[in-house]
């Protein structure tokens, strides 16, 4: 089933449906790990965040803002698989949930786990591979965020899909990050890697296929 | 050598009431371990984790090893801290694994095999071991490899006087302690993220220190199983993945023992292991640590090195290049 936009459907416009129902349900799922880690912080509704909560937080926002990203990542393939199209309209909102989560991460770092040592901060970011992987993965997401509003997609055009591919390297320096700082227990780290490996070899499927599908109609043409 | 008497005493630190109501009960304890064994004062271990335990309440009998250091919290960390933060991938790789799923493990009976290089060799009881020491506590600095720390009364015995009734032999230049291997009741032991079963080990010198500790309770109760009841070791000066739990078995050993964690990664874990903020691990610093039930926004404090109690142990390494025997 395709929706055409505009196309009336039980009395809302896909635009509507979008704006006035499933968008809002998204950003107040959105909001669910940082309520859940809220409680668990003030130990409301029985939630705990343990003995270690400055390590609670650290890891739960770290953890959160990588899912974000592999969601954001997986509009494309259920949009195409589903031909659910309109999807693609929930895609910035994941993508910048993605970008808070990894914020407050960093936040607890800098705030809760260093105090504010800014030289500590330094040092971790030059001299910890796995600090400076997961901060540049922070930094990339930088210009995404500011370029994720209707008119800078406007004005890049073309250059912003360009500069908006730089997600498959934030998600692959994000989950490098979480893998490096394990002590031994790799498995979950590399469960999402399988995760965004699926994610982005369907892409390279998907391109190559469009590209012989293509090849094939040009053929066709001057034959 | 000498130790400070503790300037707080444990009845002070501890808020915990059934820990103020504990001296009522070592009467009775006493009194009956006395009957049943026909010698009074005999330390008799309870059958189940967090009951009383009975053991030396004169701060002058028990050597207390908190070696006071400035600027450093030394408020012991309560018993829900010490008890839901465990690193023992035995059980699990989280830090609340163990304390979720220790309770299937049967500590009793429990046996404690001896070999190598001493005279007295053979399988003991742990009621065998136990008995002949009387119990005195101990509230040591502990610190992760991690970057975090803890402040923790134990209770047990120096691990000198255990090795020592094995009359060790002239070759006996390491001691290597294993740790219970039954996948059954330790789920954690049914995945290979490290190799099983738990090696640990110590150059007999610092074995025979008086600081090694044998830890047999927490709080002056019986030490849960997910602090590695019903036998632990307690080094206080080296990280705390030297400190092996749950102990089945102890050889004295001429050359110097595999280790688990070295084994898995030798670039990052050595053989001694020592609390040194200037060694960092490749990935970490080690300069500072969080000291868990700090206040929320000063948790990090400096790390000493060997974790305070340098002038205690420091003589050990004299000449040694602690940067390449980390």
């Amino acid at each position: 089933m395709i929706d055409a936009p505009n196309q009336p459907r039980r009395g809302l416009t896909v635009e509507r449906r979008y704006r006035w129902i499933v968008k809002p349900i998204v950003f107040v799922a959105g909001l669910v790990p940082l309520g859940w880690m809220v409680c668990a912080l003030f130990g409301w509704f029985g939630f705990s965040a343990g003995v270690d909560p400055v390590k609670f937080l650290e890891l739960e926002n770290g953890k959160t803002a990588l899912i974000f990203l592999l969601l954001t990542l997986l509009i494309t393939p259920v949009r195409d698989l589903a031909r659910q199209p309109q999807l693609l309209r929930l895609r910035r909102m994941l993508g910048l949930f993605a970008f808070f989560y990894a914020l407050v991460h960093f936040s607890v770092y800098v705030v809760l786990d260093l105090d504010f040592d800014w030289r500590m901060v330094g040092a971790d970011i030059l001299k910890r591979p796995y600090i400076t992987v997961g901060f540049t993965a922070l930094v990339l997401l930088v210009p995404l965020a500011v370029t994720s509003t209707n008119r800078m997609m406007r004005r890049l055009g073309r250059r912003w899909i360009r500069l908006h591919r730089l997600i498959y390297a934030i998600a692959a320096l994000g989950i490098w990050h979480y893998y490096w700082q394990e002590k031994i227990d790799v498995r979950t780290p590399i469960r999402y890697a399988l995760v965004l490996a699926v994610l982005l070899g369907y892409r390279l499927v998907r391109s190559r296929w469009l590209r012989r599908m293509v090849d094939r109609r040009r053929g066709a043409v001057t034959a | 050598m000498r130790f400070r008497i503790p300037a707080i005493a444990p009845s002070e630190i501890t808020p915990s009431e059934t820990y103020f109501g504990r001296r009522a009960f070592l009467a009775g304890a006493l009194a009956a371990a006395g009957t049943a064994l026909g010698r009074a004062g005999a330390a008799v271990l309870p059958p189940r984790a967090g009951l009383p335990l009975a053991y030396s309440q004169d701060a002058a009998d028990s050597v207390d090893a908190l070696v006071h250091a400035p600027n450093q919290n030394e408020t012991p960390n309560t018993w829900d801290q010490i008890t839901h933060y465990n690193n023992y991938y035995e059980f699990g790789t989280g830090k609340t694994d163990p304390a979720a799923y220790a309770g299937q493990l049967q500590v009793r009976p429990w046996n404690i095999a001896v070999a190598g290089e001493a005279e007295v060799t053979g399988h003991f009881a742990l009621e065998d071991f136990v008995k002949p020491y009387a119990l005195e506590e101990r509230i040591y600095r502990f610190r992760c490899v991690e970057a975090w720390s803890m402040v923790i009364p134990w209770v047990g015995f120096p691990l000198a006087r255990l090795l020592q009734q094995f009359k060790p032999t002239s070759r006996a230049k390491y001691v290597a302690f294993d740790t219970l291997y039954r996948p059954g009741q330790m789920p954690g032991q049914r995945v290979p993220v490290l190799k099983w079963p738990y090696a640990e080990g110590l150059r007999i010198d610092e074995a025979m220190h008086p600081l090694a500790f044998m830890v047999v309770g927490l709080y002056g109760r019986v030490l849960p199983n997910q602090n590695g009841a019903p036998l632990r070791l307690i080094v206080p000066w080296k990280y705390g993945f030297k400190s092996i739990k749950a102990i089945v078995r102890i050889v004295f050993t001429e050359q110097q023992p595999p280790t688990t964690w070295s084994e898995a990664a030798p670039d990052e874990y050595g053989f001694y292991a020592n609390v040194n903020p200037s060694v960092p691990h490749p990935r970490w610093s080690q300069a500072t640590e969080r000291r868990i039930g700090n206040p929320f926004f000063h948790e990090r404090q400096d790390t000493l090195p060997f974790n305070g109690y340098a002038n205690e142990v420091a003589g050990l390494y004299a000449g040694m290049n602690l940067r390449r025997y980390f």
